[in-house]
């Protein structure tokens, strides 16, 4: 598994396979915020976190896994799901199969949502990631259920589950399709809680409508990353409806905190060693109930730590 | 008689400012009804209103949007678009209900959950999130009836239910037509472009398995309200027997595992299998065997 993501590209703009050795821009990344030039191979050493300005830059989910969870740990699971059209969209002559084919030749997944199983500081979780190149990780059909199944597998494994979230919100090409998968997602969740589980949410930039408005926000500890845009309408929506200027740091991580809408606000750097310290602290309730079955019972740390 | 309409005529039926709305609904099918108000938190929402009150001899809690009929009424409701405080004084309520072993009625009529700043500060995603959670689990039976606009999160937020019943001329989207033509082509003015591409009717909803039951109008709703609200209490009332009827029969626990079902069934993909992706590398989705993974295109509901 590990080779998987060895044979990803890392952070490089273009299509593999093509040579870009005379183009600066695999080399250099600019931040976004100051402007700030680093060589690609600083930048992902600084998990892309500008060492002037600390901004937070976003990654897709195979980086976002590679920073989070324990080296070669990681497992997928249903990544063969993907769209079936059920509104036949078209929309600009572009038709939904066509744009979300498109988008998966770009991102090398199926859908915006990876799922599998892995360890984060030794402890064992059920993982979903968004991958926002996918189409602004919108939630549709697919995205939806790979989420539930993460959550069943987490009930079955009894692990926790850690969901890292940035998205647009719903996906509009599958209509009520995809509104509902935030009632569906939530639901499971009520499983999940049943089962005595936790669910950690992280949030990163940008997170928005459907997502925030459903699982992500439904968890025992919401975190965070420094900055990262999250809110239920977006900021220009705002500003159309109330026609106001928005206040500077509105919707950001850290009025979010000042505000009591999540608990912790965490630089990347930090976040396998806080999310590990939480699954360690609530795993204590993650014992079964009963008379623990073999399928059931937990499992321990060392048997997921890797060599 | 109105089976020939466009989806934009049923956006402007549903949107029509004389049609009954939430409390016309409430008024005429439950007696003794005591509007109840605030969320304990911070105020209380006019666009959202809730209560309790008999319905055709039961104790029921009932929710609903409430849009007004005039522009004044309008900014009193917000137009309809619940703030925080409002989703928050349903789950309060919900609680009551489940105290209380009561039935929850809620009536959907909003083009959207309030999008101001006031409502991001206090917390909008997370006051939906939050009722969704408890209406999915909750130990008493529910009926959503979309009477109006059904506008996307925030429609949803008071409408998981073990039915949900839409009026003919209703609608439910999971963005407004407005809204999805300023995406797909800059310009509002598409709206009834885009209204026919979402498939936002009763019927289309109906046709894919969401919608329970179209609820017929012969005559639209604002033309013939007394007969369209009685009609739409009879369906209303058919449903919730039918789940008292499972309650007696099998306990409140088949009901709350037949909304589980309903709602985790929601969605239709394919499953390719053991696709190639990522440059070669096989994916292990088999590899999770005590998985069932549907070999065939899936169409669930």
């Amino acid at each position: 598994m590990r080779e998987l993501f060895r044979r990803q590209p890392k952070f490089s703009p273009t299509a593999p396979g093509e040579e870009t050795r005379s183009i600066p821009d695999d080399l250099w990344i600019k931040c976004p915020k100051c402007n700030e030039l680093q060589y690609s191979k600083d930048a992902e050493r600084n998990l892309y976190v500008c060492p002037r300005c600390g901004h937070h830059g976003r990654l897709s989910a195979v980086q976002r896994i590679e920073t989070l969870v324990d080296e070669g740990s990681f497992v997928e699971y249903d990544a063969g799901l993907a769209q079936s059209d059920p509104l036949e969209f078209v929309a600009n002559g572009e038709a939904y199969r066509a744009k979300a084919a498109s988008a998966s030749r770009k991102t090398h997944t199926n859908d915006a949502l990876i799922c599998g199983t892995a360890s984060i500081a030794g402890r064992p979780v059920s993982l979903a990631v968004t991958e926002f190149g996918f189409m602004g990780a919108s939630m549709g059909s697919v995205y939806g259920e790979k989420l539930v199944r993460a959550i069943e597998r987490a009930i079955e494994g009894r692990l926790g589950l850690v969901t890292v979230s940035s998205s647009g919100g719903a996906r509009m090409h599958e209509s009520m399709f995809s509104l509902m998968q935030m009632a569906k997602t939530t639901a499971a969740l009520a499983h999940l809680g049943d089962a005595r589980l936790p669910h950690l949410s992280l949030l990163t930039d940008p997170c928005f409508g459907g997502v925030t408005a459903s699982y992500a926000t439904v968890a025992d500890v919401i975190i965070a990353e420094p900055g990262a845009i999250i809110g239920f309408a977006g900021p220009r929506v705002i500003e159309q409806v109330t026609r106001q200027k928005l206040p500077e740091g509105f919707q950001t991580a850290e009025f979010l905190l000042e505000h009591g809408m999540i608990d912790l606000v965490v630089s990347r750097a930090q976040l396998p060693e806080r999310i590990g310290t939480l699954l360690r602290h609530l795993a204590v309730h993650a014992e079964p109930t009963g008379a623990g079955t073999e399928n059931s019972r937990p499992v321990e740390p060392a048997e997921a730590l890797h060599d | 008689m109105t089976e020939q309409l466009s989806a934009w005529d049923r956006v402007q039926l549903a949107r029509n400012a004389a049609r009954p709305h939430a409390l016309d609904y409430i008024n005429e099918l439950v007696k003794d009804f005591v509007e109840l108000h605030g969320d304990r938190l911070f105020g209380d929402d006019h666009a959202l209103v809730g209560g309790i009150g008999e319905f055709r001899g039961r104790t029921v809690i009932v929710l609903g949007h409430q849009k007004g009929a005039n522009t004044r009424e309008n900014i009193e409701r917000n137009f309809g678009m619940p703030r925080p405080e409002g989703y928050r004084k349903a789950l309060r309520l919900i609680r009551q209900a489940e105290k209380f072993n009561l039935p929850v009625l809620t009536f959907i009529d909003t083009p959207a959950a309030d999008p101001g700043l006031g409502s991001e500060e206090r917390g909008q995603a997370n006051a939906i999130a939050e009722n969704l959670i408890a209406m999915a689990a909750m130990r008493v039976p529910a009926i959503a009836t979309v009477v109006g606009e059904g506008g996307s999160g925030g429609a949803l937020a008071i409408s998981i239910a073990d039915r949900i019943l839409m009026m003919e001329n209703a609608i439910y989207a999971v963005a407004s037509p407005e809204a999805c033509a300023t995406i797909l082509w800059k310009d509002a003015a598409q709206a009834p472009a885009a209204a026919e591409i979402l498939r936002i009717t009763a019927n289309d909803l109906h046709g894919f398995g969401i919608a329970d039951e179209v609820i017929p109008e012969p005559v639209a709703a604002h033309l013939q309200p007394a007969a369209t609200i009685q009609r739409a209490g009879d369906s209303i009332e058919r449903h919730l027997r039918d789940i008292e009827q499972t309650i007696a029969t099998m306990g409140v626990e088949a009901v709350v595992a037949a909304r589980y079902a309903k709602y985790r069934g929601i969605g239709r993909w394919v499953d390719n299998g053991e696709t190639i992706l990522r440059n070669g590398a096989v994916n292990h989705s088999r590899n999770g065997a005590e998985h069932e993974t549907p070999a065939q295109p899936t169409t669930t509901r």
